[in-house]
């Protein structure tokens, strides 16, 4: 069956997303990041969509799912390099993508996730203490 | 108004909402519609040609470029012989869905077109029109 690769970098994963997806392969694609989330504990999750000429709702559901998911599983997902022209169409699609962080570039959400796993682990020992 | 063929596309499988999409992409950039414009139209049509599929049974779309007085646009029309939509208002409606996805497929084809006409009737089928104009 055919399947978005999906990489693991230190306490993250990557995934990019370099074909134009039939619905079937979105929705193997979100289980997929879920079962690895839980697999390899990944704190954060990259989703490389430089590659797509849009993103309709069918696709900005996954994406807000797959965040969701993580969200529970206690990892952050960071959208990288969404087209302007995307952008631009899925505001007046009506997709506001809530929850969602985006970063220009793999670099650029890396350090976004690297800073936050640093913020949640710095209150988790504060809480510790605390406690 | 000048209206020429450019071809039709059946929908019977989500391969074929991709080709749809894809289809739909080479038209705009061929009658030069600017590269938001295109995303618009290929959202659209992605979204209406799902629609199709899913709730229409299967169907099939026609893609004709338009003329009129000097200025070019792309004209889709999405046909299915489905079960229709009870209620064109309340589908229409954002984050309205009988089935299981967001709801914004008809209300977001229509902000991202120039121009949308639905006709539809229970037990006949659903009809949707939409045009995007070269700005
Ligand atoms: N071609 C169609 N045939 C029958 N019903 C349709 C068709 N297109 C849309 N609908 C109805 O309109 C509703 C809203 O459609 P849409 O805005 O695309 O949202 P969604 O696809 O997420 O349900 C659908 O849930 C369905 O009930
Ligand atoms: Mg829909």
């Amino acid at each position: 069956m055919e399947r978005i690769p999906i990489l693991k970098l230190g306490p993250f994963l990557l995934v990019s997303i370099q074909v134009d997806m039939h619905d079937r392969l979105v929705l193997t694609l979100q289980d997929d990041l879920t079962e690895r989330i839980v697999q390899t504990r990944a704190r954060g999750v990259l989703i490389d969509i430089s590659g797509l000429d849009m993103v309709d709702s069918f696709i900005g559901r996954m994406l807000g799912n797959i965040a969701g998911m993580a969200r529970i599983l206690d990892a952050e997902t960071v959208v990288i390099g969404m087209q302007p022209s995307v952008a631009i169409t899925l505001v007046e699609l009506g997709l506001s993508l809530p929850g969602i962080r985006t970063a220009l570039n793999i670099d650029r959400g890396m350090d976004l996730l690297r800073a936050s796993l640093e913020e949640r682990t710095e209150d988790f020992s504060a809480g510790n203490q605390a406690g | 108004m000048p209206a020429t063929k450019r071809g039709s596309l059946s929908i019977r499988s989500q391969d074929d909402v991709v080709g749809v999409r894809q289809a739909v992409r080479r038209a705009a950039v061929d009658i030069g519609l600017n590269l938001i414009d295109q995303t618009k139209i290929v959202t659209a049509a992605s979204e209406l040609a799902r629609n199709a599929f899913v709730y229409g049974r299967g169907g099939e779309v026609l893609i004709e470029d338009l003329q009129e007085s000097g200025r070019r646009g792309l004209r889709l029309s999405f046909e299915d012989h489905g079960p229709g939509i009870p209620d064109i208002q309340k589908a229409m409606t954002d984050g309205y869905t009988s089935g299981t996805g967001l709801g914004l497929g008809l209300g977001g084809a229509k902000r991202l077109s120039d121009e949308f006409q639905i006709f539809s009737e229970e037990g006949a089928g659903t009809r949707v029109v939409i045009t995007r104009w070269k700005s």
